[in-house]
């Protein structure tokens, strides 16, 4: 009986000898187990797990591939509708999104689908390197994504395999957006986002880097230099900070800038890299979501002592998956609940020595539904840190929505599309990912680009806004 | 991608480098700056765009040699590639006919108001432009400013080159003599600081082109965030150009000196592997 296997768990590097490296923490199914995990999938008539897929992946027919012995057939399957596998198998919240809607977790144990994927996406990438063909242009239009973050990096290949000729225009000089400056090495490592790129570019695909559209040529000029359609991908790309004294002392860090600095720049493996990053006994991280725990345990792996979450909530409003917290409770990052930082201090150098903190009490519900914290009177003290990184969150990046006229965004500053065909308020523009939602996870991006590309194609068939 | 067309050391420590970059030519405007990576392990370092030449299709910039990633650009030969040349970034410099403009270049600051001076020039204004460094070596851009220039004045703080003393000495002269309408002021802070105390008590519009510690350069790592009129700014995509009455120079300075150890140790790092791989 299928169900009465128990779901299959994931070797994991050892919390006391992995806070000392870079590698991945998860080290993957053996060929053994993930078929034996997708043994466990009841191939059910109406799949409702492929509900819970933002870009539907053809879920029981992947696994059944994997269960017959055929993990290259099961590759391409999950390709068909998935640009990136190997990313999602890694860092997709599955617990809210497939797995969760899978039959078998009314019983507790989901399919492991999000481990199946991992498996099947390293089984091509390692052992069998399949050669990606050039897709034909042959639809003759051409069409520009802005970003090459998951959204826009799903919209191109949707794109591309529909016979449009298509460029991204990245702003750094390596293609992955947030996938290769934002998560760190041990979640993602970065030759597996290089690797889905490289598979991009064979089929047709062309990546402009360090182009930044915005700040000579604008989304105007690339319509009428011949492009027929624009997708907008830049991401949350502007990093929200506390706004209380000392917060720009040395030392003080965005996650965004700290998370770069490491990951991107590989400031990790200074001085053979030249980026440098603050390093110290005692890291302060503020916030309570999945770049708060990402940053809490590169600065472990940094070699600092004492890694702090400050997080002014309960654990419960955590908004990190709880795999995340997990992950960094084993490796022994301190958790600060309840908490919230009211000013840094400095020394006489400038740099941060400590941060006051006032502790909080859980009051009615607010507009997100959480309850809200409330200050407790007196209730102040002191940390002695190092260094801090502020993780609360990042909002729109505006140079887009500044240079395009005719774009309308939120009073946040997000453009404004169609949540079903990504169009926005100027024609022949779409837009989709963090910039329009606000920052969410790498496969909400992915469903949009998705959506995107389908629409572009319509739009460009038709000519119909 | 990035072909060097000619690096040459203009003094001991100043060097001068044409790259190949058609676009970033194409596009520029005074003010913007590109960020370069020298190698596959280099940090990403922003540097004004002194002069571009939109046929050629080339950028030229001035560099300090002050650690590794400028050594390592210095020792960058003609026909080798730069790994990665980005821009053009920031907003361009608000050129308008003030009427008359006083351009303030201190050391290395100089390549950055060059492009100003030349484009405050070519929109009519009457320009004065005022050019100081240290000594005599760390002088640059003299001859090409002066035939872009109204009046142009030279000074070197040891007396070795031009008129001995500061660039504010001689900016405070010229306000003390005529009606001045814009000063532009780029170079290090203590000298865009010392500028802006001055100019304030004039009254004179003042923008400084600050040189914070950056990144990405678009706006996502917040690393160059200032304190302007009390709020934050980000250097990279609010700037790099700011009202200097309104810039907190001290932070500036402080941040600045983030990473001095480490600038220390990647840079003795740097020069024993060349030791060891030249035998030098």
């Amino acid at each position: 009986m299928a169900d009465k296997i128990p779901r299959q768990k994931m070797p994991q590097q050892d919390p006391t000898k992995r806070v000392y490296n870079f590698n991945e923490v998860p080290l993957g199914y053996d060929e053994k187990t993930a078929v034996l995990e997708a043994t466990r999938c009841l191939q059910c008539k109406r799949p409702t797990c492929v509900d819970g897929c933002p870009v539907n992946i053809n879920i029981p027919g992947f696994i059944k591939a994997l269960k017959e012995g055929n993990p290259l057939e099961a590759f391409f399957i999950i390709k068909q509708t998935n640009t990136l596998p190997a990313v999602c198998g890694r860092v997709c919240p599955q617990e809210d999104q497939c797995e969760k809607l899978c039959v078998l977790a009314k019983k507790g144990e989901p399919v492991a689908i999000g481990n199946l994927e991992r498996y099947v996406a390293d089984y091509e990438r390692e052992k069998e390197h399949y050669p990606f063909q050039k897709v034909k242009a042959e639809k003759g239009k051409k069409v520009a994504i802005i970003g090459s973050g998951p959204a826009g990096l799903t919209a191109a290949g949707d794109l591309a395999r529909m016979g449009y000729s298509v460029t991204v225009f990245e702003a750094l000089h390596k293609a992955g957006g947030v996938l290769v400056y934002g998560i760190p090495e041990f979640r993602l490592p970065k030759d597996i986002v290089q690797y889905e790129v490289d598979a991009l570019k064979a089929m047709g695909v062309t990546i402009e880097l360090s182009r930044v559209v915005g700040t000579a040529e604008t989304v105007n000029d690339l319509l009428s230099s011949g492009f027929d359609a624009v997708f907008v991908a830049t991401g949350a790309g502007l990093p929200l900070f506390l706004d209380i004294p000392g917060e720009n002392l040395q030392g003080v860090y965005s996650a965004n800038e700290y998370l770069t600095r490491s990951n991107l720049m590989k400031a990790y493996r200074f001085p053979e890299y030249d980026t440098p990053i603050v390093k110290g006994d005692r890291v302060a991280v503020v916030g309570g979501g999945n770049v708060a725990m990402d940053s809490a345990r590169t600065a472990l792996r940094l070699g600092s002592k004492e890694v702090y979450i400050i997080y002014r909530r309960s654990k419960k409003e955590m908004p990190a998956r709880i795999e995340e917290v997990e992950r960094a409770e084993e490796e022994g990052v301190i958790f600060k609940l309840l908490t919230n930082p009211v000013r840094f201090i400095g020394d006489e150098k400038g740099r941060v020595e400590a941060v006051e903190c006032i502790q909080m009490e859980l009051g009615e519900p607010d507009a997100s539904g959480r309850r809200s914290p409330i200050p407790v009177k007196g209730s102040e003290f002191i940390i002695d840190i190092d260094v801090a990184i502020i993780a609360i969150g990042n909002g729109p990046n505006p140079l887009i929505p500044k240079t395009t006229p005719g774009l309308d965004t939120t009073k946040r500053g997000n453009i404004v599309a169609d949540p079903e065909t990504m169009k926005t308020s100027k024609r022949g523009v779409f837009a989709g990912g963090d910039i329009v939602t606000g920052a969410a996870t790498v496969i909400q991006a992915m469903g949009a680009g998705k959506k995107a590309a389908k629409a572009i194609d319509e739009y460009l068939l038709t000519g119909v806004w | 991608m990035y072909a060097i067309i000619q690096n040459t050391k203009i003094s001991e420590n100043v060097g001068k480098v044409v790259i190949e970059a058609p676009y970033i030519a194409q596009h520029r405007k005074a003010g913007q700056f590109v960020i370069i990576i020298v190698d596959e392990v280099g940090e990403r370092i922003p540097l004004t765009i002194a002069d571009a030449d939109k046929e050629k299709g080339s950028i030229t910039l001035y560099y300090q040699i002050v650690g590794t990633s400028t050594h390592k650009l210095s020792l960058k030969k003609e026909g080798e590639q730069l790994y990665n040349v980005a821009g053009p970034l920031g907003h361009p410099t608000d050129i308008r006919n003030y009427g008359t403009a006083v351009c303030v270049g201190g050391g290395i600051g100089i390549a950055a108001v060059y492009p100003i001076a030349v484009a405050m020039k070519e929109a009519g204004n009457y320009c004065i432009n005022i050019i100081g460094a240290r000594n005599k070596d760390l002088l640059i851009l003299e001859q090409e400013l002066k035939a872009k220039s109204d009046q142009i004045i030279v000074t070197t703080d040891d007396g070795s080159y031009g008129i001995k003393g500061f660039v504010t000495d001689e900016l405070k002269k010229i306000l003390d003599s005529r009606k001045v309408d814009i000063v532009v002021a780029v170079g290090p802070v203590p000298m865009m600081k010392a500028v802006s105390e001055l100019t304030r008590t004039y009254n004179v519009k003042t923008l400084v082109s600050l040189n914070s510690i950056m990144v990405d350069g678009t706006g996502m790592c917040g690393g160059c965030r200032v304190t302007v009129d009390g709020k934050k700014q980000f250097t990279c995509v609010d700037g790099p150009e700011f009202d200097a009455h309104l810039v907190d120079f001290d932070e500036l300075m402080k941040r600045l000196n983030t990473y001095k150890d480490q600038e220390k140790e990647s840079f003795e790092k740097h020069i024993c592997q060349l030791e060891k791989y030249h035998g030098r």
